[in-house]
């Protein structure tokens, strides 16, 4: 067999579709729910920093309103499961277009600064607007019939339920990425100066994948209120805004099935640490510093660079 | 004649082959009775309930024997860091994966409320000791659901009542943000406003909070006699520290509205005394009380507060009812619970109410002063015992939908 690294990425995904697919029977189905809502969050967290170079601290707010929206529509105004989803990602979307068109005009820690305001900004409003139940969220929310066919409270088809929906935003992630305009993303990331002197809008393509990447992430969140059927502050939260940074470097910035495993990762560590209780962030801030110290390149990006290296190291 | 004998002959066998048939499919659904203490084991309120609560668990499996209807009591626990969306996560984890029964404790009200929606949709029993909110036996009543140890009306009942009595007519509440805060300030200042006092003003501080300085200041310009402090644990402790150092305690006085007797043991009976509050258990109260706390305080440092020994006195009722009725079934327990009245070192007399409000007596407080207490753990003058009924909302006001009027 003639190893090439072109088709890593499809017997990557190959092997994951098996894997996911055969997951529920040997695992706790909710917890992978939880896990795939967590990977597409990373993942779609993912196409902005490893793709375009842009460090947001607020992804929360994407993550969190969707969830609050989804549930409100769901429960509120009995939306059917998939149609709530949905307008939870148009507004989280909504959200990023405004505050990536401010938030673009700088780089750097000042771009990561206005994410974070603004995320606290709509962690303020979920405290207090009155749709929200404020510290309580919404709770019990439904899961509803999905078309008015298939039951979702039936944990069952509730995964694949999941499982599809994480598995079109993967696809919408790699073809982004795989993509003319992917393309024009990395010369960003690499050198933005040399991309506008090429003639491209760069602070357009940047504004584009900030809301491809809101809207992502408002998919997940969306999604992840129904799986937990409530919706909290813990999500518009910035731990959550953090959470996520350290789920993409723990697996690789900038691979495309490294967010997944770090998210993975990170999820698996706080459920089966729980018992440690506050132990736990310091289990995984010892993780993530001996990570940054020893692999810099993250779970997935190590290998990668190992699989890469090796006909070179090899040679002699 | 002797086609009626055979007639009866026939029922009677027929009703014993139901009897034998019904009784294998009671029992226990799993072989295990398994108990779950979900509570704050790190944060604010870790001192009041957390470990301390687990401890009373494994006291009540200890008490009972260790076996319910010849099968063993299993215990668990989990840190639910004060958060409903971990709570709701694990309450659901321990009823698919782990086969827990019944879930014990739970402080927090939002967190309680988020895991009873979790247990009315899988069917299994809650016993909510720390959580406070009168909403778990309002809005959100569910029928598998027991409110053990107090509620935000009954301190309001206690202490608002109390304190207007004394002359503190006007008042200015500090208050914790969230389901419980809300509930308490609402509550007491309905029974300030009905025994002639007058609310000035309300500010709400985020939880949990450590610096309450320029919500201490509103209150002092306010000019209120009375700063109701409507928030718990280590917010509490921090909020009437402050109000010393401040010198706010000269003109003023503070009201602490849900005050545990490890929050009196922290402040110290110098910062403490003359205040008046609301409890659910006194260790101190009589020979039963004194009895079982000295065994919990064998175990675990503190004395125990009312919330730890609601645990305690929850889940020996549980398992009373358990064996009475022959099964861990939720619907059959909960009735059994209901139909028997709970009389243990925490209540006399105390039953439980189609909302899930277990009615017990409650007793008004005075916090001694230094000079008074005669060693570590003596707090208390016990001024006023209030009769449960009186204490507790009446069931014709309450908005739970499963109370028939």
């Amino acid at each position: 067999m003639t190893w090439n690294l072109k088709n890593g990425p499809l017997l990557g995904a190959a092997l994951m579709l098996v894997v996911l697919l055969a997951a529920p029977h040997m695992f706790y189905p909710v917890f992978l729910m939880k896990v795939l809502c967590f990977a597409l969050f990373a993942c779609a967290f993912n196409l902005l920093l490893g793709y375009v170079g842009l460090l947001s601290f607020g992804h929360a707010a994407f993550f969190g309103s969707a969830g609050y929206i989804t549930a409100h529509m769901v429960k509120a105004l009995n939306f059917d499961p998939l149609a709530g989803i949905l307008v939870g990602v148009m507004v989280s979307s909504l959200l990023g277009l405004v505050i990536g068109w401010l938030a673009i005009r700088r780089s750097g820690i000042y771009f990561a600064m206005i994410t974070l305001g603004f995320a606290q900004v709509i962690f303020f409003l979920s405290l207090q607007l009155k749709f929200t139940g404020g510290e309580d969220g919404i709770q019990g929310v439904p899961r509803g019939m999905l078309f008015g066919l298939v039951d979702l409270t039936d944990t069952m088809s509730m995964y694949y339920f999941v499982l599809a929906i994480f598995l079109c935003g993967f696809w919408l992630i790699y073809r982004t990425i795989n993509s003319p305009f992917g393309q024009v993303l990395k010369a960003i990331r690499e050198n933005e100066p040399r991309a506008r002197s090429l003639g491209y809008d760069t602070d357009r393509f940047k504004l584009m994948a900030f809301v491809i990447s809101a809207a992502l992430s408002g998919l997940a969140g969306g999604t992840k209120a129904l799986v937990f059927q409530l919706a909290s502050l813990t999500d518009v939260n910035w731990h959550m805004s953090g959470e996520v940074v350290l789920m993409t470097l723990l697996g690789g910035m900038g691979t495309i099935f490294g967010p997944a495993i770090g998210a993975l990762l990170v999820v698996t560590l706080n459920n089966y640490l729980a018992g440690f209780g506050s132990w736990v962030t310091i289990i995984i801030g010892a993780i993530f510093v001996s990570c940054v110290l020893a692999f810099r390149r993250g779970i997935v990006g190590e290998i990668l660079e190992k699989v890469r290296t090796w006909p070179t190291r090899h040679k002699t | 004649m002797a086609k009626k004998r055979l007639l009866t002959a026939f029922g009677t066998g027929l009703a014993l082959l139901m009897a034998v048939s019904g009784a294998s499919a009671a029992g226990l659904s799993d072989g295990v009775v398994k108990v779950g203490v979900m509570t704050d084991m790190s944060g604010a309120y870790s001192d009041l309930c957390g470990p301390g609560s687990v401890v009373a668990a494994q006291m009540a499996i200890d008490d009972f024997g260790g076996k319910v209807l010849g099968k063993k009591i299993e215990l668990v626990s989990v840190d639910h860091q004060n958060k409903a969306d971990i709570a709701a996560n694990k309450a659901r984890e321990w009823f698919d994966t782990e086969k827990v029964d019944v879930i014990a404790d739970l402080p927090t009200s939002s967190a309680a409320l988020a895991v009873m929606e979790v247990a009315n949709q899988k069917n299994k029993i809650t016993l909510i000791s720390t959580g406070a909110s009168t909403k778990i036996t309002n809005d959100s009543c569910i029928a598998t659901n027991v409110h053990w140890t107090y509620d935000t009306y009954a301190l309001a009942v206690g202490t608002g009542k109390a304190v207007v009595a004394n002359g503190g007519d006007t008042w200015f509440f500090i208050t914790a943000d969230y389901a419980f805060g809300h509930s308490l300030e609402g509550d007491t200042a309905a029974v300030v406003e009905a025994n002639g006092g007058k609310v000035l003003g309300k500010v709400r501080a985020p939880f949990p909070n450590t610096d309450f300085s320029s919500f201490l200041l509103q209150a002092q310009a306010s000019g209120a006699k009375i700063i109701g402090l409507a928030n718990a644990g280590a917010d509490t402790i921090n909020s009437i520290k402050q109000a010393k150092e401040f010198g706010i305690t000269q003109n003023q006085t503070l009201a602490g509205l849900l005050i545990f007797i490890t929050d009196i043991n922290s402040l110290g009976l110098d910062t403490a005394q003359g205040m008046m509050l609301t409890t659910g258990f006194y260790w101190d109260r009589n020979d039963e009380t004194r009895a079982w706390s000295k065994r919990f305080r064998e175990r675990h440092k503190n004395m125990p507060t009312m919330g730890q020994a609601g645990v305690y006195s929850s889940l020996m009722h549980y398992f009373a009812a358990v064996e009475k009725a022959g099964t861990d079934d939720s619907a059959a327990v909960m009735a059994a619970m209901k139909s028997m009245p709970i009389n243990d070192m925490f209540a006399k007399n105390g039953y439980i109410r189609d909302d899930g409000r277990m009615v017990h007596d409650m007793y008004l407080v005075q916090v001694k002063k230094p000079s008074e207490s005669k060693g570590p753990w003596d707090y208390y003058n016990v001024l006023r015992t209030i009769p449960g009924d009186e204490a507790y909302m009446s069931l014709d006001k309450s908005t739970c939908k499963l109370v028939k009027k």
